[in-house]
């Protein structure tokens, strides 16, 4: 076998953080072969980052040795960085110079020869779909052409080791279709080797290999149809005849046996333990009509089997009384021919629907296709340029200050006072409802409890693990048990398994009547929608229900499509008809 | 209900500002800091100002006049030269500010009662402190044309200036600047927590999420004035003590009229600083509007020159500037003695400068378009 | 010979972008611009130490030849602009309420002692609360006085030689004007907000938009890095300088007596010193908001209170006076006021740019050290 791209040898490294030290990575080692895609796969803080940066010669390891190209990159990182091209999480694109001036600076950095760029500007341009964009600021792309630019700077100097980390992090999924394309490209053409770093499992299994990584250790590496292969036997679909797929699944998770159940589409897509059997009459006892047939295990299912430690949520847990002031099945958001202009450029554009009472009601599309704008209106944060709107009979931003106490907001990013403590967050966003006294504390003791933050009461907001900010911001908007939850883009960033955690309490909420609406750019987090409305370009491309929607796709060549199928064939046929 | 909500909103500015140790530092470090430096190092009065005496007299006169001027603190004679060449090379290389230039005929011409100049060579390179030098140089002269005339028994008309200094008898900077002080550090912190308080939770998103409760726009106003005037009034505090106890100003007027002074200063400073914070959308650009308003306020207050000497169109600008009139209140109140009717004038104008900053503020919130 | 035109391109692509934001950047602009033109427009036609038209009471208890020709000399004066008053108490009343700034008060008798030889003082009262304004206008009230009495007894016949009168020749700023030493001094002020400030903020500005760490894994050296921040805002902080004597020759009318090739030597050199500050602050805070705080407070406010720009350093305290010795711009207003006032004082100059260069090289050999190649 020829030299390993990549070589780590018992590497550790330590953060010190907020006094306290953090073992990112402990005596991991692996390597990783030439003219292959790799993924670094791990749920969040497991170390990617960490290891991306000491291969990159960033960061200088504790202990233990990386090679790179047969380089140790302790002794020459000059040398290292001369050859390997890497984009971190944000890459570094100046959002103040337009998409050539951001290719030159790289190239210049990069030392391509001057005759050899105006072929390979040409071609990443090409490869990328931003030629026709050459003279725009970067700070004015969408996040998938953002990411494709600095996917663009990464490889203007064709780099034997390419590693990228998270680069389809929020990003809509024809971009992420044509960033892989771009990766795979290289790949073949090149002979590239690919180290990329994912929290989306669906692409691990477009890796040729994968290593596991959690809590910065190695877990295993291997293709990932070996890892698939573990779980297999153990994953089925399973329908019942009289049960919604949210009310089934929140019966399957607790039963005996089950790793983890999701739902998809109509039906719950099951994992369950080793020795478990997938027996309706202990899973759904007294449930009729339930029809249980095994399916090929994803890598996703083999993923969460091996990192899940603790059951689901107990939805009964979530403990709210909410008072529903009125029929459910009202309509209790209306918005019609909603316009927004910034300038010349029309972000939202006639976009009219209306949600029900006690629905999830999802807000579909990619980066940039006005969902963020739609929302922010709707909440009174944005004044709209012309159209109407009305959140429980309500038009937010000139009604009284008390018509926004039944609602709950949780924003795109983490958006609580980051210096201070999580008791103090919901003291004031409680205190901000009108909760007080014994009320009050009855509430912070729920919202501590539900979400298990007892033991980060005191800490500060911002040193808190990604998916307890993300607990704490929802336990915050649900302080006052609103009867209208605003949810913009809450599973971004967040790894698989506290996604399901997320949409566990969200039907939970759906359930006794309160009405969400969700904004996402996941496409399977579609499934969990009642109805949802798919954004392009500040239009409405569809809406309907997950089936009505994932029909427009159904065909005999795919019979069972996927949202993310359904969404690129829309996206197509409205490009084709433009 | 708008009370608890009010307390909710200034019990979470406190916190967001003090639980940060770098927020507690910037607060309690630079002020004090900056306190005893600039109160030390501004300072216009002239001491030991190094002369060279080029004496070519013999006589006992012109020993008399050099003794009067070693007598003096302002000044120190460093030198003697004998040469007209040794003085370009004095002065040109700043080792003396001044050259006194005694002629050989001094003493006898003061014996005959003839009138006799002696000449002082200035370096001019900055002209307030040349121009303070040649008045004290003018004042021991004075004397010493008294007392030499007297000695010779001469009458001449018996007119003389008695001058009294009012408020500031000794005439000492420090008395001026350090009042002064007063009102240019409470500006300072009174901006930087109000500028940011806006443009921080802008870029954090959590004013989004602010605007989203049932709070109204006025009660986030206040919530976020609260922060800017206690701790501004704290500062000040320590502040005025300091003046007191360190630097012995005496404090003359009625200490209420002072603080009723600070309270309307405050309110127009949180203004400004919550206007500023409104418009900016980043962090970056609120530091930099109000730093762009400070610098020509402390300039244009009258901190350290008077504003009557600027020409009339600056001078209705300063109108604009909260710290004038808080600079007069201050001094007003510490050195003259003023109380209320006196200061009137100055109260006014802030209050007005404070509601309008803190409405359009306000306005600001929701109107603000991204 | 390969190495050096890699390297020469890199250099050339980090200044290139550097020069684009610049020109892009409202705040850039504010701070380059902006700032240096509101500054010099107030300290050139705002601010002024020079009394003019000082407002004061003459009080007049008996109106008669003396006392008249006494007002006349202060209400001739060009120092003055005088009111007149018949009564002390109003006169008094005046001063409180800060009508005016002085009073100069003849009693009743004041003519007939004067010319029976008795005792005549003339009072003057001065609001001493701004201590500098009162001694300026002790020294005018006085000027004006004395130049009334020996002419008042020449005109009758009674000549009264002072025994030593005061021949004052003022080098370098014969008229006195403070503006011809705040202008000069100004641009020290200038070069630090572009040098220090605005490069403290630039360059955290790419810390916290992570753009440095997509810079760091190329192959640019951290010397080139370090010369690519460094030149553009080098070459922005000599506009300005060069923006500022212009305004300073032309529109203020300040002379600029030393060599222009002197100047802009010791402005390079100290611009070089404000840079590596802003650098190695924006390398020790990463964070725009301290990065911030910490020009403000460490750079500008020094350059403004203890380089010698407004007041005076040989009349600040010996500890302060020490103090004043790290600032660098304290070195560089003194070349600025001796190069424009005085012409080319080699001492004042080689001494000071000799300081200047012990800075550099200390502020040098910190950022070289402080700068890796590194995140952690």
């Amino acid at each position: 076998m020829t030299q390993p791209a990549l070589v780590l040898s018992d590497v550790s490294k330590t953060f010190r953080s907020g006094g306290r030290l953090i073992q990112a990575l402990s005596d991991v080692s692996f390597q990783i072969q030439p003219g292959r895609v790799t993924g670094l796969i791990g749920p969040d803080g497991a170390g990617k980052t960490t290891l991306m940066r000491l291969a990159a010669g960033l960061l200088v390891p504790d202990k233990g040795n990386i090679e790179v190209l047969g380089i140790d990159v302790g002794k020459d990182p000059i040398q290292v960085q001369s050859q390997v091209g890497y984009m971190p999480q944000r890459f570094g694109l100046y959002e103040d110079l337009s998409v050539q001036e951001n290719l030159e600076l790289y190239a210049d950095l990069q030392n391509v020869p001057r005759q050899e760029r105006p072929v390979r500007y040409k071609e990443l341009m090409h490869m990328t779909g931003l030629a026709p964009f050459t003279r725009r600021l970067a700070g004015q792309l969408s996040g998938g052409m953002k990411q494709k630019l600095g996917l663009a700077c990464t490889l203007v100097r064709s780099p034997q080791l390419l590693l990228l980390d998270e680069p389809t992090v929020g990003v809509d999924p024809v971009s992420r279709r044509e960033l892989w394309q771009i990766v795979y490209q290289q790949v073949q053409n090149a002979g590239m080797t690919v180290l990329l770093s994912t929290a989306y499992l669906d692409e691990a299994e477009r890796c040729d290999e994968v290593v596991l990584v959690h809590e910065g250790n190695l877990l295993g590496q291997g293709n990932p149809q070996d890892f698939s292969d573990e779980v297999s036997g153990h994953v089925f679909q399973i329908s019942a005849a009289h049960l919604g797929a949210r009310q089934l699944q929140a019966q399957l998770s607790h039963a005996p046996g089950v790793l983890d159940a999701l739902i998809e589409g109509e039906t719950v897509r099951l994992v369950m333990q080793a020795q478990a059997a997938a027996n309706p009459d202990i899973l759904l006892p007294g449930e009729s009509g339930v029809k249980i047939t095994p399916l090929t295990p994803h890598f996703e299912d083999a993923f969460v089997a091996k990192l899940k430690t603790r059951p689901d949520r107990d939805e009964q847990k979530l403990d709210l009384k909410v008072g529903i002031s009125g029929q459910i099945g009202d309509e209790v958001i209306q918005v019609k021919n909603l316009v927004r202009r910034f300038g010349d450029f029309v972000a939202v554009n006639n976009v009219s629907f209306s949600v029900r009472r006690g629905e999830i009601f999802g807000l579909l599309g990619a980066n940039g296709a006005g969902k963020s704008t739609t929302f922010r209106m709707l909440c009174g944060l944005l004044p709209a340029s012309s159209g109407q709107l009305a959140v429980a009979g309500h038009d937010l931003r000139v009604a009284a200050a008390r018509a926004r106490g039944s609602i709950g907001y949780m924003a795109q990013k983490f958006s609580l006072y980051s210096n201070l403590s999580v008791l103090q967050n919901l003291r004031f966003f409680s205190s901000a409802y009108g909760l007080r006294g014994k009320r009050q504390s009855k509430r912070l003791h729920w919202a501590l409890t539900t979400f298990e933050l007892e033991s980060y009461r005191d800490a500060n907001a911002a040193d808190l693990p990604l998916g307890y900010k993300q607990r704490l911001s929802f336990a915050a908007a649900l302080m006052h048990e609103p009867e209208i939850l605003f949810l913009d883009e809450p599973t971004s960033g967040v790894d698989p398994l506290a996604r399901r955690e997320f949409w566990a309490w969200t039907n939970a909420l759906a359930e006794i009547g309160v009405t969400v609406l969700v904004t996402t750019h996941f496409m399977a987090e579609a499934n969990y929608c009642d109805r949802l409305v798919i954004l392009s370009d500040g239009e409405v491309l569809t809406q309907g229900t997950p089936r009505e929607i994932k029909d427009l796709a159904r065909n005999t060549a795919n019979p069972d499509p996927t949202m993310e199928d359904a969404f690129i064939t829309l996206i197509e046929q409205k490009k084709t008809a433009a | 209900m708008p009370f608890a909500h009010i307390i909710a909103l200034a019990v979470k500015e406190f916190l967001a500002l003090l639980r940060d140790k770098r927020g507690r530092y910037v607060l309690i470090g630079p002020p004090i800091v900056q306190l005893l430096v600039f109160s030390f190092a501004a300072t216009f009065d002239l001491n030991h100002v190094p002369v060279a005496i080029y004496n070519q007299d013999t006589g006992s006169a012109s020993r008399e006049l050099i003794s009067h001027i070693e007598g003096s603190p302002n000044f120190e004679i460093i030198r003697s030269i004998n040469h007209d060449a040794d003085i370009a090379p004095l002065i040109d290389n700043k080792d003396v500010l001044l050259v006194l230039h005694i002629g050989p005929n001094f003493s006898a011409d003061i014996l005959r009662g003839s009138s006799t100049p002696i000449q002082v060579i200035l370096d001019g390179r900055n002209s307030n402190t040349a121009m303070i030098a040649m008045n004290y140089l003018r004042s021991i002269l004075l004397d010493f044309n008294r007392d030499s005339m007297k000695k010779q028994g001469q009458t001449g008309p018996r007119t003389v200036l008695e001058i009294r200094n009012w408020y500031n008898e000794n005439l000492q900077s420090r008395w001026f600047i350090v009042p002064g002080i007063v009102g240019l550090l409470t500006l300072v912190v009174t901006l930087l927590v109000t500028a940011l308080s806006v443009a921080r939770e802008r870029e954090a998103g959590t004013f989004d999420q602010l605007l989203v409760t049932p709070f109204r726009p006025v009660e986030i106003l206040i919530g976020k004035a609260i922060p800017g005037i206690v701790v501004g009034l704290v500062e000040s505090t320590v502040i005025i003590l300091l003046a007191i106890v360190l630097f012995k100003i005496p404090l003359r007027g009625d200490i209420g009229a002072l603080y009723l002074g600070i309270a309307l200063f405050l309110l127009s400073a949180t203004g400004i600083g919550l206007m500023i914070s409104s418009i900016a959308v980043t962090q970056q650009q609120a530091i930099l509007g109000a730093f762009l308003f400070m610098v020509p306020a402390v300039i244009l207050s009258g901190f350290a020159t008077p504003i009557a000497n600027m020409p009339i169109v600056v001078q209705w600008l300063t109108y604009l500037d909260p710290l004038r009139y808080f600079l007069v209140v201050v001094r007003g109140v510490f050195l003259e003695g003023d109380s209320y009717a006196l200061l009137f004038n100055q109260y006014w104008p802030m209050l007005i400068i404070g509601i309008v900053t803190l409405a359009f503020a306000g306005w600001l919130f929701r109107h603000r378009m991204y | 010979m390969i190495a050096n035109t890699a390297s020469r391109m890199r250099l050339l692509g980090m200044i290139r972008k550097e020069t684009w934001q610049i020109l892009r950047d409202p705040s850039s602009i504010a701070i380059a611009f902006v700032m240096p033109v509101v500054l010099l427009f107030l300290f050139g036609y705002g601010v002024s130490l020079d009394a003019k038209h000082i407002p004061v009471g003459i009080v007049i208890e008996q109106p008669d030849l003396a006392t008249r020709s006494l007002a006349g000399s202060f209400s001739r004066s060009e120092f003055f602009s005088s009111v007149l008053y018949s009564t002390i108490q109003e006169a008094e009343k005046a001063l409180d309420k800060r009508d005016i700034e002085g009073i100069v008060w003849m009693r009743n008798n004041f003519s007939a002692n004067l010319l029976s030889g008795r005792q005549a003082p003339i009072g003057v009262l001065i609001n001493g609360v701004d201590s500098n304004q009162a001694n300026i206008t002790r020294g005018y009230i006085q000027g004006t006085w004395l130049a009334w009495l020996s002419h008042y007894t020449e005109a009758h016949g009674r000549p009264l030689p002072m025994p030593v009168t005061l021949e004052q020749r003022v080098w370098f700023n014969a008229a006195l004007s403070s503006r011809y030493f705040l202008v000069p001094g100004l641009i020290a002020i200038i070069m630090t907000l572009i040098g220090s400030l605005l490069t403290a903020m630039v360059v955290a500005r790419e810390w916290e938009r992570g753009t440095m760490e997509a810079l760091m894994v190329t192959p640019l050296r951290i010397g080139e890095m370090l010369a690519g921040k460094l030149i553009p805002y080098f070459i922005l902080g000599m506009g300005g300088m060069l923006f500022s004597v212009v305004l300073a020759v032309w529109e203020f009318d300040v002379p600029l007596r030393g060599s222009f090739w002197l100047l802009t030597l010791s402005a390079a050199l100290f611009m070089l010193v404000a840079l590596l500050i802003g650098l190695l602050i924006s390398i020790v805070s990463k964070n725009q908001f301290v990065a911030g705080q910490l020009a403000i407070i460490v750079t500008f406010l020094p350059a403004f209170i203890l380089s010698g720009f407004l007041f005076d350093i040989n009349s600040m305290p010996a500890p302060v006076q020490l103090l004043t010795h790290l600032v660098p711009a304290r070195y560089f207003v003194a070349i600025l006021q001796t190069l424009f006032l005085a012409g080319d004082i080699w001492p004042v100059i080689l001494a000071n740019m000799g300081a200047l260069l012990v800075m550099l090289i200390f502020f040098f050999t910190l950022v070289r050290i402080k700068s890796r190649k590194r995140l952690d």
